[in-house]
């Protein structure tokens, strides 16, 4: 993501001008403080009262398990509970009305979008953090330097190879233990998209789990092994797993952190999302949640260990969520939107 | 005995010598491998057992994680299991053996109780799901029928969702089949010249159930109450089906409540590639331990104590 | 005895319970029909779980959209493969394999120990030691099966079998088979115990007059004569094992595959099961009936299994008095 800098020198030509300036400056620093007052979240969240049932992405769930956390140290009387059926069966419930917020490491779809619509519900979207999908393997596997989007293709489309030596000549003649997350994942669906391509087909041959914590402890045991999870996954267990650089756009190899998430070179970057109920929204101790959550957001993705979003995306979230934007901004006319994410998202 | 065949002396020292050796064997393995277990998950929990522990919720950091959250809940939902089952169990065992007479039907119903006792939990899962949380489809849960308000404690809502009376009803339908059984067998061992003597008293059929023969079972019935709870107690497949592991920061406030248990969040936290989480695991399992013991230690109180009237 | 008989009698007409006839009849009529009506929920149980089971499953037979679905394909279709893959390929068994591969090894460890272990209680044991393990047993009955997960995950597989062999991954069926043995092994060794207790000891006396060793007694007059009850033992644990969830769910992996090799991964019918409904599908969509198809495989298996118990019980149970 590049970044606009623009500076501007205002001369000062006299003293008149010096006060008019002084006396503006006061003046928008007042507006500001009290529109900033009226603003804020509302007071009372300890005696706030309600609940709040969150589920989807397991990618996502590290950073809203922070979130809620932290908010029910400081509003102990409103219910939240998480949990994780994976991207699309939180999406499943949340379109049916079940849940008020679902985590999401992929855009709706549109036929989510279409049950959304006959179940008369209707969302806010707002993208909260950036992650980079990390291709792990285990620690002993010092095979494999860097991989290419083409390799990676080659290793999770049906009839891939079944050993290392199949896919280089230069590496060890011993099977393949692949890991993958669950089709219900946002990131099964964002790799295969990415990745293997919308023609193509993932393998069946391949261990698979909702639970990214399952594929972690898998890579982990097995020398042979590799998977792809969130980065907040990898940094949480950086002792136990080798993430392996992949080969961006200028054909060398791009390890996946902070730094190459931010400007554009690690190839495998992508949005996460909360996507709220609108009814829900009406109700204080979601906004004051979701508000919490934005606010916080920053703090905790950082700790978590995913990328916190450029000020200028961060700026139109914002802008979104206070004017209760409705719908997606990914599905138009019953097709996915095409393009990348900073391009679609306004 | 085939006999036949002269088998020589020391052929049969041996062979008695050896299965003393492989008995003992046996028993030894059995032994070591429990202690193993229990001295790993001893090993691995107490030094996380704090009273921090007992009254935190979960939390991203191990150090901070605490258990009440799924203790509440477990204890929420086998009080709603126990309520269900423990009268449907009684009342079921009191029909077949003192009601019913000896047919068809009778032998029927009992094969099914105990095929039912042998059905995977997980199914009992998949009932629990089509018929508590969804009411087989009658009603989605964005235009429930609620009863009361959200802020009190009788607030009930149909269909049910994933909610603590939920988790209490399945947990019912497992526990249900070995309530009957055992309660069935201890009607069976009281004698019948109890309850013979009080019908020619006078006494009407339900007359003697209540006042002879149910008391007399009673210390019975209660060990096989008690067992059933341990084993509700550690159920985690049925519920996973019906609401999956959740992360709750409240204990349950109504019937309606989302919850968690024990084994789930052993579960989870046992799932975890972090050490760390695997200590605390293990201190919600010595918890979990501690419980059952409990459980157990008062049943066997029980049996002990209403045993004597029996014996006057 | 009749001390309790006569104490009630004595109660009920101090109480001055002098009902009429008819209303005794009342009340006693709607005892017996309320009793009915809870015995009725039992067979309402097993009604509504057939119905629900054999409903998804014909839906998943019967799908427009994938005719090649057929109870042949499904029975006998040597892939797995719901969600993934080419085509999606429904043949069940790899689960069915993965289900008893973790049972076999279970009970390979199980039943002989378990049964050795509950003759040394029965026929070496002092009556001290015999109730003190007894009470040790019991309480490991109830101990929660995901307590023998996490003891796969975090000592077996590690520090057993990983030594052992490289070839075995975190996942795998020796570590998951083995913490369901240890889970049933309790079962095992209790329920023996209380088949060959049951044979009298004049059984044994008179072969032990005829000058048989210890040896001879125990293989061939109590283990005979206890036999029927020591195989329905045998018969309710391997149920136990084969309906067992969480410890397959956490130990032995996410893989279908149809293999005899305990290192491998395997997914057994009811994690299977665990992995469509914590997707929590609630469409009519063909992963979500595939998974109703392998439930009701698994309730037939156990079905069967039970009801052959409880024969076996009742043809070969021999009848000392």
């Amino acid at each position: 993501m590049k970044q606009n800098y623009t500076t501007s020198v205002v001369p000062i030509t006299s003293m008149r001008t010096l006060a008019k300036s002084s006396a503006f400056i006061v003046f928008a620093s007042l507006t500001s403080i009290l529109v900033a007052a009226n603003q804020e979240p509302p007071a009372n969240l300890a005696s706030m009262k309600g609940s709040i049932r969150i589920d989807g992405s397991s990618t996502v769930y590290p950073i809203t398990e922070a979130v809620s956390e932290e908010f029910s140290k400081v509003a102990p009387k409103v219910n939240v509970t998480v949990g994780i059926s994976g991207t699309g069966g939180g999406f499943k419930r949340f379109c049916a009305g079940e849940t008020a917020i679902s985590d999401a490491s992929r855009p709706i779809t549109p036929s989510e979008v279409a049950l959304a619509a006959s179940n008369k519900i209707e969302f806010i979207e707002i993208p909260i953090a950036y992650d980079a999908l990390s291709i792990v393997v285990n620690p002993k596997n010092d095979w494999m330097k860097s991989v290419s989007v083409a390799q990676l293709k080659q290793i999770y489309s049906t009839g891939g190879p079944k050993t290392w030596k199949e896919i280089d000549p230069t590496w060890p003649d011993r099977a393949m233990k692949i890991y993958s997350p669950g089709t219900d994942s946002g990131t099964f669906d964002y790799f295969k998209e990415a990745v293997v391509g919308k023609e193509g087909k993932v393998r069946s041959d391949i261990s698979v789990s909702e639970d990214d914590n399952v594929l972690v402890l898998g890579v982990s045991g097995d020398q042979d092994a590799i998977g792809f999870f969130g980065l907040a996954y990898f940094e949480e267990n950086k002792d136990k797993l080798r993430s392996v650089p992949v080969i961006g756009a200028s054909g060398l190899p791009v390890a996946a952190q902070t730094s190459t998430v931010n400007d554009g070179t690690y190839p495998l970057a992508r949005p996460l999302f909360i996507y709220v109920n609108s009814k829900s929204a009406s109700k204080p101790e979601v906004v004051a949640f979701v508000e919490f959550y934005l606010n916080k957001a920053d703090a905790l993705i950082g700790e978590v260990g995913y990328v916190t979003l450029p000020a200028d995306i961060l700026a139109k979230s914002n802008a979104n969520w206070k004017a209760r934007r409705l719908g997606t901004q990914f599905v138009k006319d019953d097709k996915k939107v095409d393009g990348s994410f900073s391009k679609i998202y306004k | 005995m085939k006999t036949g065949r002269t088998i020589p002396q020391a052929k049969r020292i041996l062979s008695n010598r050896l299965m003393w050796a492989a008995c003992l064997g046996a028993t030894t393995i059995a032994v070591l491998v429990l202690s193993a277990l229990l001295i790993t998950i001893a090993i691995e929990g107490t030094g996380a057992l704090t009273w921090s522990f007992l009254t935190s919720f979960a939390s991203r950091k191990p150090a901070q994680a605490g258990i009440i959250a799924p203790l509440m809940g477990s204890i929420w939902v086998c009080a709603i299991c126990a309520i269900v089952a423990i009268p449907v169990g009684i009342g079921t065992a009191i029909y077949l053996e003192e009601y019913a007479r000896r047919s068809r039907i009778k032998s029927l119903i009992q094969l099914n109780i105990s095929n039912l006792s042998g059905v995977p939990s997980i199914v009992y899962g998949i009932l629990a799901l089509v018929a508590f949380v969804r009411f087989f489809g009658i009603r989605t849960a964005d235009d429930a029928w609620t009863f009361g308000n959200a802020e009190s404690i009788f607030y009930l809502q149909i269909p049910f969702g994933p909610s603590v009376i939920a988790g209490g009803l399945t947990l019912a339908l497992v526990v249900l089949p070995i309530m009957i059984i055992s309660s069935q067998e201890a009607l069976r061992s009281v004698p019948q010249s109890l309850r013979q003597a009080a019908l020619a008293l006078g006494s009407t059929q339900w007359q003697v159930v209540w006042h002879v023969t149910l008391p007399a079972a009673l210390p019975t019935i209660m060990t096989g109450a008690i067992l059933s709870m341990s084993r509700a107690i550690g159920e985690a497949a049925p519920l996973l089906v019906i609401g999956g592991f959740l992360l709750v920061f409240q204990t349950p406030a109504n019937l309606m409540s989302d919850f968690t248990v024990l084994p789930l969040q052993i579960y989870n936290w046992a799932g975890r590639p972090q050490s760390d989480f695997h200590k605390i695991a293990a201190a919600a399992i010595i918890v979990q331990l501690v419980v059952l013991l409990a459980f157990n230690t008062i049943a066997i109180i029980i049996r002990q104590k209403l045993q004597r009237p029996l014996q006057s | 005895m009749t001390s309790i008989a006569a104490r009630t009698a004595a109660e009920i007409s101090q109480r001055g319970r002098i009902r009429s006839a008819a209303f005794q009849g009342f009340f006693e009529g709607s005892i017996k029909a309320m009793l009915i009506a809870l015995t009725l929920l039992s067979v309402l149980t097993t009604v509504v779980i057939i119905a629900v089971l054999v409903e998804e499953t014909i839906g998943f037979f019967t799908m427009a959209d994938h005719p090649e679905i057929s109870l042949w394909s499904f029975f006998t279709g040597t892939e797995w493969s719901p969600l993934l893959g080419a085509k999606p390929l429904f043949g069940v068994l790899p689960l069915i394999s993965g289900t008893l591969l973790v049972t076999a090894i279970a009970g390979i460890f199980a039943m002989p120990v378990g049964l050795l272990t509950a003759v040394f209680l029965s026929e070496y044991a002092s009556p001290r030691t015999r109730s003190i393990l007894k009470s040790v047993l019991e309480v490991l009955a109830g101990v929660p099966t995901v307590v023998y997960g996490f003891f796969a995950l975090t000592f077996i597989t590690p520090y057993l079998l990983q030594p052992l062999s490289s070839s075995f991954g975190t996942y795998n069926a020796m570590g998951a088979g083995i913490a369901v043995g240890i889970m049933i092994l309790p079962i095992v060794c209790s329920l023996s115990e209380d088949a060959l207790r049951a044979v009298p000891q004049s059984l044994r006396d008179g072969a032990y007059a005829l000058g048989a060793t210890k040896f001879d007694v125990t293989a061939k007059v109590v283990i005979p004569a206890g036999l029927s009850g020591v195989v329905a033992a045998f018969l309710l644990a391997l149920t136990r094992a084969i309906g067992e969830t969480m410890i397959v769910a956490l130990a032995a992996g996410g893989l279908a595959q149809l293999t005899a090799n305990p290192s491998q991964q395997v997914q057994t019918m009811t994690a299977y099961m665990v992995q469509i409904f914590l997707g929590d599908a609630p469409a009519a969509g063909v992963e979500y009936r595939s998974s109703y198809a392998v439930a009701f495989t698994l309730f037939l298996i156990t079905f069967i299994m039970t009801w052959t118990g409880a024969v076996i019980l009742k043809r070969y149970r021999e009848e000392y008095e």
